[in-house]
Order: C-alpha cells, then structure tokens, then sequence
C-alpha cells in the first residue's frame, strides 16, 4: 500500500515536471523577448502556447548523432545520468502538507526522509558526473574543455552552497526538510535570520545549476556548445530537461529553506479542512517557487557571463569566506541570544 | 572602481532594474504576414521599366546605359527598331533576381527615366529560371509608380 501511494506520488510528480520544464522552455523565451523589446514564440497555437509540443516533437524526430571515436556507452549513459539526478532530487521536497483520502493522511513529498538537505546536496553534486562524463566521452576538445569546467566549477561552490545551509540548520536544529518549513510558520522565514547566508546560497546555486552568469561549462561563444556540443535530438534534450529540473529543484530549495515553503503568514491551516488546505499550500509552494525561477530567468538576461578566473576568484576568495563568515555570526548570535 | 560598485551586488540590481522596465515596455516587433508595410517613396525595392498609361509603351529607349552600369551584371538588354518616334525599344529585357543588389544605379543613370526603383520588395521564386525576370513582369504603367517618380523629380 505504501510502495503504490509512494509509486503514484512520483509518477504524479515525474509528469507534473516535464510538462513544467516544456512550459518553462516557452517561458524563458517569452521572457527573454520581452526583456529585450520583442514579441517572442507566438506562432503555434493561441499566443504560442502550444510551442512546447512542437519543440518536443522536433527533438524526437531529430537523428541522434554520436561521434565516430566518440565512447558510445558513455555517450548514451551521460544525459541519462543527468536526468535521473536531477529528478531525483525532488524526492525530498515538501510540496504540502498532508492531504486526506479515504481516511489516510498522504505526505505531500515523496520520501520524508531525515536527512532531506543532505541528500539533496548530495544529488546535486552527482549532477556533475552526466556533465563531465558527457564531455569527456564526446571526444571534442570543445565538450572536455566544457566538462572540465563544470567539475572544477561545481566542486568550488559546492563548499558555499553546503555552508550557507549549515546556517539555516543551525537555526531550526534539523535536516528534514518538512521540519524546517514548519518552524518558519508565521514569519519566522529564515530570510530574516539569514540575508547574507541566502545570498550566497543564490549565488552557489546559480553556479550549481550552471545557470548564467556561471554557465561556462557551455559558454557559446568559446566553446561552441561546451558538454553537449556533440548530441543533438533527444539526447540533447534530455540535458536541457536536466538543467531546467536543476532550476526547479533549486528554486523550491530557496522556497523551501529560506521563505518558509509552503506555509502562509495569517493563514491558519489548521481552521480550513485538511484538503483545501493542501491545495492552499502547494499553490503557495508553486507560486513561492515561480518567483524564483522567474528570477533565474531575469537574472540570466541581464547579467553577462562571468570569465573563467572571476568565477574561480569569486568561489573561493569572495563566496567562501563570507559563508563562513555566516556560520561563525549565526553561532555568536545564537549562543548570545541563548 | 568604487567601493560600491566592486560590491558588484548592487550593480545586478541596477541591472535587473533596467530589464524588468524594458519588460513591460510595448514591443516594436511587426507581425509581418498580417500586418503589412508600405515603404516611403525613398525605398529602393525591385527595379521596374515604367510603362506610359494611354499608350502602354515602355519610355526605355535600350540605350544598354543601366546594363552598362550594373555592378552585379543582372541586367541584359536587346535593342530592335521601331516605328516610334524615340526609334529604339528593348526587344528584350531581362533583370536577374538573384543577381540585383538594389544599389539603385540603373536608376540613376537611366536618361529617360525609364528604370526606376519600385516598393516591391516581397520577391519569391522556387527555381533559379523564375528569378530571371523579363518584360511581362518588368513593365508597369507609370501611374502605379508615382510616388517614386515624384521623388525623382524633387530630389535628383
């Protein structure tokens, strides 16, 4: 009973994001042709809202090159990985509270497990293998160079990512994520307590999700496509799949950990039935979560690309330093307050 | 670099400002199949030969000066005799598509204001024969072609 509730979950949530990640595609060039005073997609279907569909079917129908010398297993394994990683990683996520069906209280994440945020850093970093394995087996020089970048890249702002977190668990004593959202009930949002630990956290997850102003790993105009330079059709696809669930991922992390997750100040739940107050919270959850994945995209079409040395320099001598400096305040504050 | 603006923080803020304001701003795109655009008289589109209205002669005199002139070479001329009064007229006249760059100097040599530049510049053809474009498609009577005419005798 609870492997198929748990199996129905993650089907639900399997769909729910890829139809979400073909719309984000739609949204990211709406966006990015507004910011830049042009209409965008707006051909297919009613204000081009069937473009997903499109897109999706010329990726399948296109022919999945794989260079001669290229390692075809590795080839074929490196976008698989990616997805998978980055799927994986909504496990923990809490969407909701409970909802109630035939007298049984459903989780609204897929696995509480007790140690959510570590294992969310811990998909995170496995992210990195589909990418360098991608650029290595590709046999370019162009798509190691790319896979290069992103490990030595991902490696770096894994310390500030992993550290500015530490803050926010030291302040709710705990690693489920389902805790943490509820000791931020009200306004106890760990923003308040954390703004320079929230920034850095941005800032490493733009880095981790290699998003712009950090997408180096695929920097176009040095390194013609970086990792994926050699795949083309589904293949492809599946590694911009895996970088937009990074960009979810990581925007319902920053919801979750930082503006309270699903929880709404003035809104007691527990007033409402518990159904309607699981749709109330996930809307809140998804809503909290599209701010910041707009934000990605704003980010991205105003901000250009960092060089190689700034990104490292702002890794280690500018991002790591101030998580620590983070950490040590956060202690001195708690153990004063105390 | 002052200090605030090495902050770089504030500096993507700033930047950010100045996107989310270009967001709401109206769009300037033209939504071309539909809405359609008539060039001003200054526009340079397909060369045509001006055709007189009463008597549906064209005013070329075949003199070959365009031909002559035209840097990409698209343009052939064959002169006949003729009764008329201006006693030369193209037998044949043949502009290649492909080839016409719209620099527009056919136009300005021509004595007779003959060629002139039109606003047609919506050119489609599926083989390289269609793009060769003779007399049938080159003649149009003078009256369509005002604008342009008027322009010529204000401004050359």
């Amino acid at each position: 009973m609870v492997a198929i509730v748990a199996l129905i979950k993650v089907i639900v949530v399997v769909l729910v994001i890829l139809g979400t990640v073909a719309y984000l595609v739609l949204l990211e060039r709406k966006v990015s042709a507004y910011m830049q005073d042009r209409i965008g997609p707006n051909r297919v279907g009613p204000k081009g809202l069937f473009q997903p569909f499109a897109d999706i079917l010329k990726l399948v129908l296109k022919e999945m090159i794989v260079p001669r010398k290229a390692n075809k297993f590795v080839h074929a394994l490196a976008p698989v990985i990616s997805i998978t990683v980055a799927l994986s990683a909504l496990a923990v996520i809490p969407f909701g509270n409970y909802v109630v069906i035939g007298g049984q209280k459903i989780s609204l994440m897929i696995a509480n497990v007790n140690i959510g945020v570590l294992y969310i850093l811990a998909m995170s970093s496995l992210g990195v293998y589909g990418i360098t394995l991608s650029g290595w087996a590709s046999n370019n020089k162009y798509s190691l160079l790319g896979g290069l970048r992103s490990s030595a890249q991902m490696i770096s702002y894994e310390l500030s990512l992993g550290l500015s977190i530490i803050g926010v668990l030291m302040i709710d004593g705990t690693l489920r994520l389902d805790k943490i959202v509820e000791s931020q009930s009200g306004w106890h949002w760990n923003i308040f307590y954390q703004p320079l630990g929230f920034l850095v956290f941005v800032t490493a997850a733009f880095a981790e999700t290699n998003r712009l102003p950090f997408d180096l790993p695929e920097a176009e105009p040095e390194l013609v496509g970086g990792y994926h330079t050699e795949y083309s059709g589904m293949r492809w696809g599946l590694f911009f799949l895996s970088e937009y669930t990074n960009m979810i991922v990581s925007s319902a992390l920053m919801a979750t950990l930082y503006f309270g997750g699903w929880s709404l100040p003035y809104v007691n739940y527990s007033a409402m039935s518990p159904n309607i107050a699981a749709i109330v919270q996930v809307a809140t959850f998804l809503a909290k979560t599209g701010i910041f994945i707009f934000i990605y995209m704003w980010v991205r079409w105003t901000v250009p690309r960092f060089r190689y040395d700034q990104l490292m320099n702002v890794g280690w001598k500018i991002m790591l330093p101030l998580a620590f400096l983070n950490l040590i305040g956060t202690g001195a504050v708690m153990l004063a307050v105390r | 670099m002052t200090l605030w603006e090495r902050l770089y923080f504030p500096e993507i803020i700033h930047g950010m400002s100045i996107t989310i304001r270009a967001f709401f701003r109206p769009k300037f795109t033209r939504q071309y199949p539909e809405e359609r655009w008539t060039p001003p008289p200054v526009f340079r589109g397909r060369p045509v030969l001006v055709m007189e209205d009463e008597t549906g002669i064209e005013r070329c005199v075949a003199c070959g000066l365009c031909a002559r002139v035209c840097p990409s070479l698209a343009i052939e001329v064959q002169a006949a005799e003729t009764e008329l009064d201006k006693e030369r007229y193209p037998e044949r006249f043949e502009i290649n598509m492909l080839r016409c760059i719209f620099c527009g100097f056919c136009e300005e040599v021509c004595p007779e204001e003959a060629i002139i530049m039109s606003k047609d510049f919506e050119l489609t053809f599926s083989n390289t024969r269609d793009a060769i474009y003779g007399k049938d498609k080159l003649l149009i009577p003078a009256s369509q072609l005002k604008d342009r005419l008027d322009f010529l005798k204000q401004y050359r």
